[in-house]
Order: C-alpha cells, then structure tokens, then sequence
C-alpha cells in the first residue's frame, strides 16, 4: 500500500497525543487528590 | 472508578471500530490513494476540536452573566481538550498534505487561521497562569476566550470564501459538493468516536479543575484557622 509509512505516523502520533494528554490530567488529578487529602487531615487534626 | 472504566473501555471499542471502519469499510479515493485515509482522523479532529471550543464559547459567555465557578471549570476543560484535538489536526495535516501537494504546509486561509486558533487557545491557557486571583482569572480567561472563539466562524469559512490551497468542503460545500455515500457514513462514525473520546477526556478534566476549586477552599480555611 503506498504511503503506509505516513498513515501510520499519522495514526502514531494523533493517538500519542491523545494518551499523553489523558496521562498528564490523571497524574494531575492524582497529585491534587494527594494535596486535598493531605489538607484535610491537617484541618481534622486543627479542629 | 467502575463507571469511568466502563466508559474507558466503551470509547476504545468506539476508537477499535472506528479505525477498522476507516482503513477497511472505507474505500481507496481514486485519485490520492491509501493517504486519503488520514481525512477521517484529521476532519474528525478537526470538527471535535471545533466543538470543544464551541463549548468553552458557552461555558464563558455563561460564566460572564452567571459568575458561577463551574462555567469557569468547563471553559479550561474544553479549552484543553479542544486544544489536543486542534493539535492533533495540524501534526495529520502535513503528513496527509506532504504526498498530495509536494508541500509540508502554505500560509493559506484555512491552514494559517487553524494554526490561529491554536495559538489562541494556547493564550488562553497561558493567561490562566499570570492571574493568582481566582475571579479575576476566571473572567479575564472568560472575556478572552469569547474573543478567540471569533476565529472559529473564520476557520469554518476559510474554504467556503477564499480560494486555498486546502480542498473545498465536501460537506455543507453547497451544490457540486458532496462525498462518496460510505465515506460519509464512515467520517460520521468517526467523528461520534472521537466525539466519545472528546466527552471522556472532558469529564476528567473539568474533576480536575472542580478539585483545583476544592482545594482553594480547603487552603481559604487552613489560612484562617
């Protein structure tokens, strides 16, 4: 099939960016919900 | 966590059917070939994209008159997602562009207003970053963001009134337009799948932010205690 190597880059990379990007809001979510609990605790702890 | 993993799992079967629907429902377009293929990733991009910020256009205008935190949420939460997807429209443009037309890219209205958009989308985001204060932050980053959505009209418009060296719609293009039956079937089933990605990722995005608004409050109530 001609120009398979660019359909498949094509593909490659649109699918790349759409998993870093789903990657880096889960890594961010995770780190913030870390922060929240981590907040928390020390407000309870205050009370 | 079971309904986002349903919902992960739902949008890969969507994404599975939607490539196998491109590269095999779909049939070989005569005169470029097997490259054409890339038309239902990049259009199906191209219209998600579009519609993300067509949302964050409405979450802003809403957070102007309402003031209400969660229209700011879902402004930065579409304006991101739109802006995965616009960038995914400008890396497939040239690889499909540079075997067809012998060019990587052309500053021609439809490719310069595109790569426009983007650019302003990625100010958007920026301004977020310059502003501490968060009402502040969310109207400055609403009152642009209503200004930058100006420049979706003029990408839709672009191939409809210029002459590009991009090709002229084949939907909505008006009479003399128009796509091969399949085709049509196939770039729609792929834009309801990338429309099923576009809604997953938004919904993590905009509990991200929502959690961002959680934590402000929580640190409003540490200061003070």
């Amino acid at each position: 099939m001609k120009n398979l190597d660019s359909i498949f880059a094509a593909y490659l990379i649109a699918w790349g960016v759409f998993f870093v990007y789903f990657v880096t809001v889960a890594r961010r979510t995770a780190a913030l919900r870390e922060e929240i609990e981590r907040l928390k605790n020390l407000v309870n702890r205050g009370k | 966590m079971t309904q986002d993993a349903i919902a992960g799992a739902l949008v890969l079967l969507l994404l599975g059917a939607d490539a196998y629907a491109s590269f095999f429902v779909a049939p070989t377009e005569a005169t470029m070939g097997p490259i054409q293929r890339i038309f239902y990733l990049h259009v199906g991009s191209a219209w998600t994209g579009l519609t993300c910020f067509l949302i964050c256009f409405i979450a802003n205008l809403l957070y102007v008159f309402r003031r209400r935190p969660r229209w700011d949420w879902l402004g930065v939460a579409s304006a991101e997602v739109g802006l995965a997807f616009t960038t995914v429209v400008l890396v497939t443009g040239p690889i499909w562009a540079h075997p067809v037309w012998g060019i990587w890219w052309t500053w021609d209205a439809r490719l310069t207003s595109t790569f426009v958009l983007w650019l302003l989308y990625v100010s958007y985001l920026l301004l977020r970053t310059l502003i501490e204060e968060p009402d502040r932050r969310a109207l400055f980053s609403a009152l642009f963001g209503i200004f930058a959505f100006l420049d979706v009209p003029l990408v839709f418009g672009a191939i409809r009134w210029w002459r590009t060296q991009h090709p002229q719609p084949v939907i909505m293009g008006g009479p003399g337009s128009g796509l091969q039956p399949t085709m049509r079937w196939v770039l729609l089933f792929s834009w309801v799948a990338l429309l099923g990605l576009m809604t997953l990722l938004l919904r993590h995005r905009y509990r991200l932010e929502a959690m961002r608004g959680e934590l402000q409050m929580i640190e409003r109530e540490v200061e003070g205690a």
